[in-house]
C-alpha cells in the first residue's frame, strides 16, 4: 500500500513515535520495580535498625541482651574469611582465565572445560557447602575454621573470576598481541607485559563482584558449620615477637555477618529484630561499597590505558 | 624477594599445623538444640566475662539430633539437648568410645497458643490435642467442630516445629503417645518466629512451641490452659511447671558433657559455672530453673563420676527431676 498524502505519512510517524513513548514508559516501570523493591528494603532496614547503628554496635560481642549485642566478631570474621577467599580465588581464577584465553589449544577438551566453567557459575551455593563439608572439614581436617569458610567461598566465586578474566582479556584488541609476537616476544612476555596490565581493570571488577556475592552467602557457611555464638576474635595475624606473622587465625572458629543476622531473626525477643535490621543494613552497605569500588577502579584503570 | 616468599610459605604451613592444635586447646565447643541455646549462650557470655576471656566458648545451633551426631564423633565437648539421648545415638557414642554425663539444666514448658481473638477455646485436653495432631487426622480433621462438637464449625489451621526438632519429638510423645508420630499437613517451621507470626495472623490457628517464644509475645498470642492428669486446666508459668501441675507438657532440657573433655580444666570450669549460675540465667532467658537441689546433685554426679543417661534411650513423659537423678545411668 503506497502512502498518498503528507498527512498520512505524518500520522504513521506519530503512531510509531507513540509506540516509542509507550515502550519507554514500560521500560521505566520495569526498572523502577527492581529499584524500588531494593530501596524499600534498604530504607526499611535502616529505619528498623537505626537506633542500633552506634559505634558500640561495631565494638561489642554478641550478647543475650539485645541492647548490648554487637557485631564485632561477625564483621571481623567476615573480613578474615574474605581475605582467604581472595587469596585463593584470585591467583587460581586469573591463571585459569589466562590459560584458557592465551595458551589452551582450541580443541573439544577446551570447549568442554569452557562450558563447564559457565555451568559451575550456576551451581547452587549449598552444593559447594556440601562439597566443602566432606572435603575441607572432614577429609582435610580443617574443621569449622576461617580457612574452611574462605576456601569454600573461593570455590564458589572461582567461576565468576575465571569468566571475568576471560572477558577482560578478550576485550584487548588482537593487534596488540600480533604486534608483540611480530617483535619476537614469547607468550609469557606478551601476557606479562601487555595482556595482564590491560585487563587488570576488568579482572578486578570481576573479582570484587564475586566477593560481593560471597560476602552475603549463608547456605554454604551454615553447611560447613559456622558457629552462632562467638564472643572472641581470631588470634591476631601480626605478633609483637618474631616471626611477627601468625597464621593461627586461619584455624580459628568464627562467625560471619549473615549467620549473625540469621541467628538474631530467629530470636524470641523482638528487640533482636532491630539488631538484625541494623546488621543487614551494614551488610548491604558493605556489598554496595565493594561494587562502588569496582566501578571506580575500572574507571581509574581504563583512563590510564591508551592504545 | 623470592627467598622471602618461600620463607613465608614455609612459616604458613608450619603455623597452620601448630595453630590447629593450639586452637583446640583452650576452646570449649558446644553445639546442639536451639531450645537450650539461649541458656547456654547466657552462661557462655557470663563465663567468658568472669574468666576475663582467657577461656573461649563457642555455641552452635544444629538441633538436638545434629548436636548428638557431632558429640558422638568427638567433635564437640558439650551437646545441648532438648530431649534425652536416643538408643541410636547411645550406640554411636558407645562405638566411638565416648562416655558422657547427662545433666538436666532447666525446664521448658511446651506452650499451646492460639490467636487472641479466639474466644471459644478456654482449655484443651490431651485427648483433644491427640485428635488434632495424630497421623490419622491427616486430611480428615480440618475443622474445630470435628475435635470437639462444642467448638464452632470453622477451619482449623495448625502450626508446629519441623521434624528435626526435639520439641516436635516431645510434643508428639506427650500427646499422640509416640515420638515423631504426627500428622504431616500442618505448617512446619524450624524458625519459631514463623510459627508466632502464623498464629498471630489467623484467628483459626493453633500452634505449639517452647515457653520463651510465648513469653516474649504475650501481647500477640494467647496460651491455652492444658487439662492435666488431675483434671485441672493449667496455664504454663514458672510456678505451675515447678509445682508439677503443668503436665504433661513441661519437660527437662539437658546438656551432655563428654567425660574425656571434662578432664580439661576449662571444660570442667565451664560446667561447674553452668551448674552454679544456671538457675539465675535460665530464669533471665524465660526458662524455668530446676530446684536448687538438682544443680547440687548434678555437681555431685560429676564428682562421683556417675556416667550415662537415666532414660535408657527411650523418651519419657512426666518424670520428676528427683526421680531422674536418682536413677542408675546407662551408657
Amino acid at each position: 500500500m503506497a502512502l498518498q498524502t503528507a498527512a498520512e505519512i505524518r500520522a504513521l510517524i506519530a503512531r510509531h513515535k507513540r509506540w516509542d513513548v509507550i515502550f519507554g514508559v514500560i521500560g521505566i516501570l520495569c526498572l523502577s520495580i527492581g529499584l524500588l523493591t531494593f530501596a524499600t528494603l534498604f530504607v526499611d532496614m535502616l529505619i528498623d535498625g537505626y537506633a542500633r547503628l552506634r559505634p558500640e554496635f561495631f565494638t561489642e560481642f554478641p550478647s543475650r541482651r539485645a541492647g548490648q549485642a554487637g557485631i564485632l566478631s561477625a564483621w571481623i570474621g567476615t573480613i578474615m574469611v574474605m581475605l582467604v577467599t581472595a587469596a585463593v580465588a584470585v591467583p587460581l581464577g586469573v591463571a585459569a582465565g589466562i590459560y584458557l584465553e592465551e595458551y589452551a589449544p582450541s580443541n573439544w577438551m577446551t570447549h568442554v572445560i569452557e562450558i563447564n566453567i559457565s555451568n559451575l557459575a550456576g551451581v547452587p551455593s549449598i552444593v559447594y557447602g556440601l562439597l566443602a563439608l566432606g572435603l575441607f572439614v572432614y577429609q582435610f581436617g580443617l574443621g569449622q575454621s576461617v580457612a574452611t569458610a574462605g576456601l569454600t567461598l573461593a570455590l564458589l566465586i572461582l567461576p565468576v573470576v575465571i569468566v571475568a578474566t576471560r572477558e577482560a582479556i578478550r576485550a584487548i584488541p588482537g593487534a596488540i598481541r600480533e604486534a608483540a609476537y611480530a617483535l619476537g616476544a614469547t607468550k609469557w612476555q606478551v601476557v606479562q607485559g601487555h595482556i595482564l596490565p590491560y585487563s587488570t581493570g576488568g579482572i578486578l571488577t570481576g573479582v570484587i563482584i564475586g566477593m560481593a556475592r560471597a560476602i552475603g552467602e549463608t547456605a554454604p557457611i551454615i553447611t560447613v558449620g559456622a558457629l552462632t555464638f562467638i564472643a572472641f576474635l581470631p588470634p591476631s595475624p601480626i605478633k609483637a615477637e618474631p616471626p611477627f606473622i601468625s597464621f593461627e587465625w586461619l584455624m580459628s572458629p568464627f562467625t560471619v555477618m549473615p549467620i549473625q543476622i540469621f541467628n538474631w531473626t530467629s530470636r524470641p525477643d523482638p528487640a533482636f529484630q532491630a539488631n538484625a535490621a541494623a546488621a543487614g543494613f551494614i551488610l548491604v552497605f558493605m556489598t554496595l561499597a565493594m561494587n562502588g569500588l569496582a566501578i571506580w577502579l575500572r574507571y581509574r584503570i581504563r583512563r590510564n590505558i591508551k592504545w | 624477594m623470592k627467598h622471602l616468599k618461600h620463607t613465608i610459605l614455609a612459616l604458613a604451613i608450619g603455623q597452620l599445623a601448630a595453630g590447629g592444635a593450639l586452637a583446640q586447646s583452650n576452646v570449649v565447643k558446644i553445639d546442639g538444640s536451639s531450645t537450650v541455646y539461649p541458656i547456654t549462650e547466657a552462661v557462655a557470655e557470663e563465663f567468658q566475662k568472669a574468666e576475663k576471656n582467657a577461656i573461649k566458648v563457642t555455641v552452635g545451633i544444629s538441633g538436638t539430633g545434629g548436636g548428638f551426631k557431632k558429640f558422638c564423633r568427638g567433635e564437640i565437648d558439650i551437646s545441648d539437648a532438648s530431649r534425652p539421648i536416643l538408643k541410636k545415638e547411645m550406640e554411636a557414642c558407645a562405638a566411638a568410645g565416648i562416655k558422657y554425663f547427662e545433666l538436666p539444666v532447666a525446664f521448658d514448658a511446651l506452650t499451646v497458643v492460639i490467636n487472641p481473638k479466639n474466644a471459644f477455646l478456654k482449655q484443651i485436653t490431651v485427648e483433644e490435642l491427640k485428635k488434632m495432631w495424630e497421623p490419622a487426622a491427616q486430611g480428615k480433621v480440618t475443622r474445630w467442630s470435628q475435635v470437639n462438637p462444642a467448638w464452632p464449625d470453622q477451619p482449623m489451621k495448625l502450626f508446629g516445629p519441623g521434624a528435626d526438632s526435639g520439641t516436635f519429638d516431645y510434643f508428639t510423645e506427650a500427646t499422640v503417645g509416640k515420638s515423631k508420630s504426627s500428622r504431616g499437613d500442618f505448617t512446619a517451621s524450624e524458625d519459631d518466629n514463623v510459627l508466632v507470626q502464623g498464629v498471630t495472623q489467623d484467628v483459626n490457628a493453633l500452634g505449639y512451641f517452647g515457653y520463651a517464644y510465648y513469653a516474649e509475645n504475650t501481647a500477640k498470642l494467647k496460651a491455652v490452659p492444658i487439662v492435666n492428669p488431675k483434671g485441672k486446666a493449667v496455664l504454663p508459668s514458672m510456678e505451675n511447671v515447678l509445682s508439677g501441675a503443668y503436665e504433661p507438657l513441661s519437660r527437662p532440657i539437658f546438656i551432655y558433657v563428654s567425660e574425656k573433655a571434662l578432664q580439661r580444666a576449662e571444660v570442667k570450669k565451664f560446667v561447674e559455672y553452668y551448674m552454679k549460675h544456671g538457675a539465675k540465667l535460665s530464669r533471665e532467658v524465660k526458662y524455668v530453673p530446676l530446684p536448687d537441689k538438682a544443680y547440687a546433685t548434678n555437681l555431685d554426679h560429676l564428682k562421683k563420676g556417675k556416667l550415662g543417661t537415666a532414660f535408657g534411650g527411650v523418651a519419657e513423659v512426666g518424670v520428676t527431676i528427683e526421680e531422674l537423678q536418682a536413677r542408675e545411668g546407662k551408657l
